[in-house]
């Protein structure tokens, strides 16, 4: 059973969390031209490696940040998004 | 045992033509280079020779041709999406699968099945009879039907889905087929072949030349060759290849996995999909089941299996055939996906000059193939993207014009 560790709850099973995709910061809206905000919204970093990513473990309602990385699919790091 | 087998097996010498020459040497250069030999590269080099006279071509595939997912889908082919631009285009996929076998003189095993997508609540009744509507105004056949008439196709199955959400109706495709997917890419590959094309397996591209904004050739494992046109066709491998040109794009890869049953007497001639059950079934001519799900939840470039896949899957096939109870499952499996947020494909001219994409075939890929080989043979002798392609250049994503095919392809296939 593969394992992740939830930055409040500890060490639980994978299927206790769902994906929410990658970390990107949003340019601010009222400034960002069309084509940056097309950037935002649309490209994203799809070669293997490492990954900040959005994870959400359902049963707690928590969202934090793992890093993982995509070839491997080793997960690095997990830590709430304000640490 | 056939007789020729015989002779074969016993003779000393293994003479039996082989599909396609290996070529010692990588020329120097070459009109046209071809990145993956999946079904996408090798059609598009066989219409390239056959209909445009463009024969210089070399396709270089990393492994084997077919390997990557050519070889792993579960081989459906039908062409009632939900967009008029996603209909037009796999329409005319379906419409050149019809006489494949014939022009490859190689048997495909097409076999048109009739394809159901079953709906579980109103709100997918709704869509499928929009995708009925759609579908008929472009002339492809596709109506919605009810709960009667899957029963009398499918005489086997439990429409009260075991009491969790039962079939209210269903969608139904008559053209919707399988073919075996292999001989796919073995006709495309034979076929090019024989007009000049030249195919490397081992052979990986490691680098992609530009100077100024044009292509000028390709690095491999086994040396550089010069080119001004390169068609990058490796589906779930384009990440690292675009990283190479500095294109970027929403593609994300997943994981989409499948599995077959032990062969079985036939008693299903229909495909089955359901996409509130993520779960899609066909008899193969073997006789065994081939049954997929949906993408893995989360993005990894690697085609691991897992427990989680088969248990999930074989639940939801008890589901609607509760008498599959103790049917064993012989093989497990899974290709990368390169999924795009609108779930229709990336095709045609890129920012850099001379390089012409063919992605984010998703799980929706095999039944394109010869229809990908068909337009993007045309977007490379002409330079200029094929109609039927238009609507899926890469810009549409910054101009925020999508082809929302994701409405009805919950489930891949
Ligand atoms: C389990 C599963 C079920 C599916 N079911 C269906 C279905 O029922 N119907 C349907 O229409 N589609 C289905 N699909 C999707 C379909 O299989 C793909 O979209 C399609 O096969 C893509 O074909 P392709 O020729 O573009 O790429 P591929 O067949 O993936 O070929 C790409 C090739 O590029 C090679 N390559 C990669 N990197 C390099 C490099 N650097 N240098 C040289 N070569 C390289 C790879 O080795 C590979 O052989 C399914 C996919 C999966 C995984």
């Amino acid at each position: 059973m593969k394992i992740m560790t939830c930055p409040v709850n500890g060490p639980r099973p994978l299927q206790e969390f769902v994906y929410g995709g990658d970390l990107t910061e949003m340019p601010c809206p009222d400034q960002a031209t069309d084509e940056q905000w097309a950037a935002y919204v649309f490209e994203r970093d799809g070669a293997p490696g490492l990954h900040k990513e959005w994870w959400y473990h359902a049963p707690s309602g928590v969202w934090f940040i793992a890093e993982r990385d995509t070839g491997t699919d080793e997960i690095c790091r997990t830590y709430l998004y304000n640490d | 045992m056939p007789h020729r087998l015989l002779r074969f097996g016993l003779s000393k010498k293994y003479n039996e033509p082989r599909m396609f020459r290996s070529p010692e040497q990588l020329k120097k250069s070459y009109d046209v280079v071809i990145i993956g030999a999946g079904g996408h590269g090798l059609a598009t080099a066989y219409y390239l020779a056959r209909d445009h006279g463009i024969t210089n071509v070399a396709v270089l595939e990393r492994a084997y041709i077919g390997g990557g997912g050519t070889g792993r889908n579960t081989a459906i082919v039908r062409a009632n999406y939900l967009t008029p631009e996603g209909v037009a285009f796999y329409d005319e996929s379906v419409r050149l699968f019809q006489d494949l076998s014939a022009d490859f003189d190689l048997n495909l095993f097409y076999s048109q099945r009739g394809h159901f997508t079953l709906a579980h609540s109103d709100a997918s009744l709704r869509t499928m009879r929009w995708r009925a509507e759609v579908n008929k105004h472009l002339g492809v056949d596709s109506e919605l039907v009810d709960t009667a008439f899957i029963k009398e196709k499918c005489p086997h199955i439990d429409l009260s889905c075991g009491g969790h959400a039962p079939v209210m109706g269903a969608l139904f495709h008559p053209p919707g087929a399988i073919a075996r997917h292999d001989a796919v890419a073995w006709g495309y590959g034979r076929g090019a072949d024989q007009r000049g094309v030249e195919i490397h397996q081992q052979t990986e591209v490691t680098g992609i030349l530009v100077e100024g904004d044009k292509v000028t050739g390709v690095q491999t494992n086994r040396g550089t060759v010069e080119t001004s046109k390169v068609v990058c066709a490796v589906a779930g491998y384009t990440p690292p290849l675009l990283e190479m040109v500095g294109i970027k794009t929403p593609l994300v890869i997943q994981p989409l996995q499948a599995c077959v049953s032990e062969p079985l007497k036939p008693w299903l001639d229909t495909i089955i999909v359901s996409a509130s059950l993520h779960l899609y079934v066909s008899q193969s001519s073997r006789g065994e089941l081939v049954t997929g799900a949906s993408l893995d939840p989360y993005p990894i470039h690697s085609t691991r299996s897992t427990l989680d896949f088969v248990e999930g899957l074989s639940g939801h096939l008890l589901d609607l055939f509760p008498f599959l109870g103790d049917v064993k499952i012989m093989r497990q499996w899974a290709g990368l996906s390169d999924v795009t947020p609108d779930f229709s494909p990336i095709m045609g001219l890129s920012p850099v000059e001379g390089f012409y994409l063919d992605a984010g075939w998703g799980t929706w890929g095999f039944k394109a193939t010869p229809v990908c080989g068909k337009t993007m043979s045309y977007t490379v002798a002409e330079n200029k993207p094929h109609p039927l392609i238009e609507p899926f250049r890469l810009s549409r994503f910054k101009e925020f014009e999508l082809v929302g095919e994701k409405g009805a392809a919950s489930v891949g296939h």
